[in-house]
Parts: C-alpha cells; sequence; structure tokens
C-alpha cells in the first residue's frame, strides 16, 4: 500500500512520478541524508533509527563496509579503515604527502594517473572512490525510506572549498550513481535550514564547531542570494579537543598514573560522555573503569568551563578574523547560525552570543542542521514547490574581469563565487579631460588580458571632462543563477550609465575550462613579472604625460633654462625606454624623472597657494 | 457523506500545516491518472475553490472537491510506518481493484 506525502497546492505528481529528492551532508566526521516530506525537512534515519552515518570504509579483500559497521574496525584495521577521506578531496600527492603524519595511509600513485591512491585490502582506492562508497550508503538509506529513485541530491561543501575540491564531490556524486542538482556551501545550507533565506537580506554568521573541525563563514543575503564574504577556522580544533582537555583533568584529578593505549581510549570515553551529560545537568559523578580497576569523581560545569575556556577563545579569534576579512564589526550580524555538535556545549552558546551580542540560532539539531538545508534545496530544484520559491546557487568557473591600462586584467569576480553574484568595483579616467571610457569583459585566470577570453566591450560616453583620477566609474558585474551576466558602468557623479548583456562561459567546453586554469598556474611567474612590467610602463606614460601638461602651463614661468633642460632629458630618457627596458629600469627612470622635478613641484605648488590666497585676508582663509 | 482522518493522520496533518507557516487545510481528492485509473491527490490547501466541500475532523479541515467525493466517499486516512518508509494512507471503501502500489485505482 503507497503511503503518500502531503503536496504543495497544484503540486501532485502522478502516481509513480514522484520528485524524490535529497539532501547530503558529506562530511568529515560523519554524513547524514535528509529530505522533504509533506513539506517538512526531516533527516533520515537508518534501520537502527541512528540518523549519523559515520564517514568511514571499511575495504576487507572480498568487500567493503560503510559507516559503524567500518568505524567498529578502525583500532583493529586501521590501514584498511579510511576516515576523514574528505581532507582528500580534489588533492595531489604533494598535499597527501605534507598530511602524511596525520594520514596513516599507505598512498600510491601510477604514471598514467596523478591521483593518490590507498593501499588497501581490497585494492587500492582514490578519495573520490571512497567519498562515492559513503554516498551510495546514504543514496540507498534515503531510496528506501522514500519507496522510490530519487529524482537528484544536492551534496554540500565546505565554502573554501576550491574548484578541484567541488570537482571532485561532483565526481563522487557520478560514480555513485548520483544525479547531483548542484553542490551547495554548506553555511548556506544551514542558514536555509532556519529559513534565512526568506529574509529580504542580511548578514549572517555560521558558527561550525564539529568533532575536529572548527569553520566560522560570514555571509551576506541579498535579494535571496548569499554571497560568502568571508570563511575562517581551523581544521584542527573542535570538540575532540575538549575530551582530550577533560580526559587530562581525569588522569590529574585521579592520579592515574600507568596510562596506556586502551586506558587511553577508556579516559576518553569517560570524558566524552561526561562533556554531553554536563550539556543538561550542573554536575555529573562518572566512572573508568579498567582492567578491574575503578576510578570514581566528580565534576561540575564551572569546572569544566574552565577547562575548556581557551579553546573557545580560539574560535572566537576566528571568529574576529573572519569578521575583519570581511570588514564588519561583530554587532552589525543579525543571525547567528549554530552548527555541529559541538555548539551544545552550554559555553560554547553564552561565549558566542556575548562575542556577536546577539543569542545564537540553535533550536535545530546542530548535527543536521546542514542536511535539512540541502533537501529544502534539492526538493525546490526537484520542482515540488511553486516557481516564486525558486532559489539558485552555483559557482563561478572562472573569474570575471576588465581590462585596464596597459592591457591587464583587474579581476572583479573571483572564480569559485556563488552565484547568482554581483560585485562592483570602482576605476578613474587615466587623461585629463577625458569623457568616454571603453570598458572591455574578460574572463579568465590569467594576468594579461590577452591570454584572457574576450566576452564583450563596450563604451561608457557623455560623462563631463575631469582631470585625470577625479572621475567615479562604477562597473557593477551581476550573473544570474543562468550564468547570464550583466555588467553595468555608471560614473558617479554624473549619473551616466551604460550597460551590456553576455553570457561568460558560452562556448567553453569543461576541458576548456580545465586548460585555461592549468595553463593560469604554468604561467603563474612569467604572467606577475609581465604584469610588473605592464604596470611600469603605464606609470611611465602617465608620468610623461603629468610632465608634458605642467611643463605647457608654466614651465616657462617656474623655471630656468638648465633646469628645463635637465627635466626634459630624464622626461626623454624615459620616453624613449618606455617599450623597450625592463620594469626594474623603468622604474628607476621614473624616479630619475620624479627626483629631477622634486624642486619644479614644489614651486609650483607654492605658486598655486600663492594664487588662493592672493588679495584675501587672513581671516578668509578657511584652514 | 463523509471523510474521517484517524487519530495519528490529524495530528501530524496538524504538525506539517504548523511546520508549514500557512495553509488552512488538508485537501484530498483524485484525479484521473496512473496506472489503473484514478489516483488520490492529498495537498495543503491555500485558498478554496468553487465547489469545495468542507468537513471538520478532529480539528483539522479537509477540503474535497464534489467531483472527488463521488468517489471518496466513507474513506478513512491513516498515517503509516513501513520500514524506513511513512506516509499517509488511503482505506477507501470505493476502491475496488488498486494497482500493485496502491497509489492508484479503479472504482
Amino acid at each position: 500500500m503507497a503511503l503518500l506525502q502531503i503536496a504543495e497546492p497544484g503540486e501532485s505528481s502522478a502516481p509513480h512520478e514522484h520528485r524524490f529528492a535529497a539532501g547530503i551532508d558529506l562530511g568529515t566526521t560523519n554524513s547524514l541524508v535528509a529530505t522533504v516530506r509533506s513539506g517538512e525537512a526531516v533527516c533520515l534515519p537508518d534501520a537502527e533509527g541512528r540518523n549519523l552515518l559515520p564517514s568511514v570504509v571499511c575495504y576487507a579483500a572480498d568487500q567493503c563496509q560503510v559507516g559503524y559497521p567500518a568505524w567498529a574496525h578502525q583500532s583493529s584495521d586501521p590501514l584498511n579503515s579510511i576516515s576523514s577521506i574528505k581532507r582528500l578531496m580534489g588533492r595531489g600527492l604533494k598535499d597527501v604527502s605534507r598530511l602524511g603524519d596525520v594520514m596513516p595511509y599507505e598512498f600510491v600513485s601510477s604514471q598514467d594517473s596523478p591521483v593518490p591512491r590507498i593501499r588497501t585490502a581490497g585494492g587500492d582506492f582514490s578519495a573520490v572512490e571512497i567519498s562515492s562508497e559513503i554516498l551510495k550508503v546514504l543514496a540507498q538509506r534515503a531510496r528506501d525510506s522514500l519507496k522510490g529513485d530519487l529524482e537528484g541530491v544536492v551534496i554540500t561543501v565546505p565554502a573554501y572549498f576550491d574548484d578541484a575540491q567541488r570537482q571532485a564531490t561532483r565526481d563522487a556524486a557520478r560514480l555513485a550513481g548520483l544525479n547531483l542538482f548542484r553542490l551547495m556551501n554548506e553555511p548556506t545550507a544551514a542558514a536555509v535550514a532556519y529559513g534565512l533565506d526568506q529574509k529580504a537580506d542580511g548578514l549572517i554568521a555560521v558558527y561550525d564547531l564539529g568533532g575536529g573541525t572548527f569553520d566560522i563563514s560570514i555571509l551576506r543575503l541579498n535579494r535571496g542570494v548569499f554571497e560568502v564574504l568571508a570563511t575562517g577556522g581551523d581544521s584542527a580544533l573542535g570538540g575532540d579537543d575538549m575530551d582530550h582537555a577533560l580526559g587530562e583533568w581525569i588522569i590529574e584529578h585521579c592520579g592515574i598514573e600507568k596510562l596506556d593505549a586502551g586506558m587511553s581510549r577508556q579516559i576518553l570515553l569517560a570524558a566524552r560522555n561526561a562533556k554531553e551529560a554536563l550539556t543538561l545537568s550542573e554536575a555529573v559523578e562518572f566512572s573508568v573503569d579498567y582492567k578491574g580497576q575503578s576510578w570514581r569523581t566528580e565534576i561540575d560545569r564551572h569546572q569544566f568551563d574552565d577547562l575548556i575556556r581557551e579553546l573557545v577563545k580560539k574560535t572566537l579569534q576566528a571568529c574576529r578574523r573572519a569578521l575583519h576579512d570581511a570588514g564588519l564589526k561583530a554587532a552589525e550580524i543579525e543571525d547567528v547560525v549554530m552548527v555541529g555538535g559541538s555548539t551544545r556545549v552550554p559555553l560554547v552558546q553564552s561565549m558566542v552570543g556575548k562575542f556577536f551580542e546577539r543569542i545564537p540560532m540553535c533550536e535545530l539539531d546542530p548535527d543536521q542542521v546542514v542536511a535539512l538545508g540541502a533537501a529544502i534545496q534539492a526538493d525546490i530544484l526537484a520542482g515540488n514547490k511553486p516557481n516564486n520559491d525558486m532559489l539558485l546557487l552555483d559557482v563561478l568557473p572562472l573569474s570575471l574581469g576588465i581590462e585596464t591600462m596597459g592591457g591587464l586584467s583587474e579581476k572583479i569576480i573571483d572564480r569559485n563565487s556563488a552565484i547568482p553574484v554581483a560585485r562592483a568595483q570602482e576605476f578613474t579616467t587615466f587623461k585629463d579631460g577625458q569623457t568616454a571610457m571603453s570598458i572591455h569583459v574578460v574572463q579568465g585566470e590569467r594576468e594579461l588580458v590577452s591570454d584572457c577570453r574576450s566576452l564583450a566591450r563596450f563604451e561608457l560616453r557623455g560623462f563631463p571632462p575631469m582631470v585625470a583620477g577625479a572621475a567615479r566609474i562604477r562597473v557593477t558585474y551581476q550573473v544570474d543563477a543562468d550564468g547570464l551576466m550583466s555588467v553595468t558602468a555608471q560614473e558617479t557623479t554624473s549619473g551616466v550609465t551604460a550597460d551590456i548583456v553576455v553570457k561568460p562561459s558560452y562556448g567553453l567546453t569543461d576541458t576548456e575550462i580545465e586548460s585555461m586554469l592549468r595553463a593560469s598556474m604554468e604561467h603563474a611567474r612569467e604572467d606577475i613579472g609581465l604584469r610588473m612590467l605592464k604596470e611600469q610602463q603605464v606609470e611611465a606614460r602617465r608620468v610623461i604625460e603629468a610632465v608634458d601638461a605642467a611643463l605647457a602651463q608654466d614651465g616657462a614661468t617656474l623655471l630656468n633654462e638648465t633646469e628645463l633642460r635637465q627635466i626634459q632629458t630624464k622626461r626623454k630618457a624615459l620616453e624613449s625606454a618606455v617599450d623597450t627596458a625592463s620594469a626594474d629600469e623603468l622604474k628607476n627612470l621614473i624616479k630619475a624623472v620624479e627626483d629631477v622635478s622634486e624642486t619644479y613641484v614644489a614651486r609650483r605648488m607654492n605658486a598655486s597657494v600663492k594664487q588662493a590666497l592672493a588679495g584675501k585676508k587672513i581671516d578668509e582663509v578657511e584652514v | 457523506m463523509a471523510i474521517h482522518l484517524s487519530d495519528l493522520a490529524a495530528a501530524r496533518v496538524q504538525h506539517f500545516l504548523e511546520n508549514r507557516g500557512k495553509g488552512i487545510g488538508l485537501r484530498l481528492g483524485v484525479k484521473t491518472t496512473g496506472c489503473s485509473g484514478l489516483a488520490y491527490v492529498i495537498e495543503f490547501v491555500d485558498e478554496l475553490q468553487d465547489g469545495d466541500e468542507v468537513f471538520e475532523t478532529k480539528g483539522v479541515k479537509v477540503v474535497v472537491d464534489q467531483k472527488s467525493l463521488v468517489f471518496l466517499d466513507g474513506t478513512e486516512v491513516d498515517f503509516a510506518k513501513a520500514g524506513l518508509n511513512e506516509g499517509f494512507q488511503f482505506k477507501n471503501p470505493n476502491a475496488k481493484d488498486a494497482c500493485g502500489c496502491g497509489e492508484s485505482f479503479t472504482v
């Protein structure tokens, strides 16, 4: 007998055509799957009623186990039980060797594939393959719970994941046979779970303190679009550190002397249970039993708080840094969302609340909140909601920029920015009396425009003539959810505007994007050299122009012949070298012109001050 | 003419309506589709339409259009769990023959 869910008005699907969708939180320590049933986002438990699936995969010669059974093998078979695989997603061998001391696995790589693989009893596996095993188990749980196949899934990734890490996550989904609607940033998912996307705009901090990692993300919501302003954190700070701090207290307090691995595990387990109990109780009594010996002790919340205060302070330092990066003050944050099991600790909630000067949101289960947000997004993308609830988020594959003087590309929207996105930057004029500006829109990571892809050119005309540098031209980039981009340029003092619509990634295949990215890394050094040269060339031309303009105005009156000749010699030397000299040479030549003109500049300044003050009484002059 | 909700079904409907934050009740109906002729409709109701009949049962407003009512009279809606799955179940005395999945039926 079919079990039906309540649909939105008019959105009932035909039998056997239900659009089932799931949100997956593919975590470092634990993973979860959630869905929307009868309009409510819920996590889907396994047959034993457990929501969490430990992100551990254990390979034996003939089988592969995922979750709790694999987790149980961790201490007995550490080399074949792979945990924390998320840390290796999208990483090369070099990154892996850097992590070598914390990852006990044996890595292999072959000539034809640069992807590092972990050698296990069941064969060699890459991070993508191992992650896909976790995804397969979660997807199967969702199919069993919904009694139907999944239309698609949304998988969450940390906001700081780069393109390679996101691509690896995409590949894992494909390998698991899942239709990936899209990747979603974890902090965004948490904010969506709390319905913050329903607000018009706001500044949101997502404080994510898990078992072994801490992440802080500052988001700006603008008309239903989340923009990541800053991220920060500590990849080795979490609830486990609290267990360790409490464990050490137990060892000291109980006078335990002889410690072996089993004993340490027992103590950590006791510490963890005590920590969890202290969330609800003011004090707990507990015991450590090991090999016939038993220690009993008691700890109250004040004592525990003293043990972990430094840890929480560390997280707040990261919050302060992230706020600084975002250019915000703590009091400007409107909503604080708590994610991760460790945010249940009362001291964490109170210290975070005090820091941001508001009560943090922690009504939803902090372990589930990311998966719930992903499920809400997946439900919308599967088409189970009326269109006006549409929420779209994606990332830009390559940076978008604008050509500046000297053929340089100035990036306005960095690659991996979530779209839709809007960003603006101010430019100014290069020449006195300039009344128009040609705007050249480019995409790519390279420093020179000629190495990037040209997308569009348009002109902003008719703003009033001003001295070079006085005009304020605000160029706004907007990329909508379908990747359609519009560029608006406005001269802000006169209000003159011009705009154009382009499709940025049109005609760029995945391979092209990949080779463009690779080229930007290969050419990084020479690109920077070229950029420096171009910048000096632009500066040289500006100096020549300024000298010419000044000399034409008052060179004859303020300078004697020798001085004039000296300036002109240096100016000529600079002019003849502009196209041939190196960046350093140009820098010296520019400096030579500036040095020789120093007295001239001083005299010009005095002259203009004199002119301004001429014929005025002392009290008419505003200081 | 009447349609009933089991206690559990009524409680779940109320919970889902509260969670959704809007809506005046639960729409039950049939539409001509599916492998055996007719399929059940179960939706939230934001506004009533012409020809809607409203029943109040266990604190829940159940909305049925007159055309569907013919096929649904005497139906009891229950909320059930089967393995990991859970959802609403129609017990309809008018249904003579249901397809294997029970999502559609004939009268």
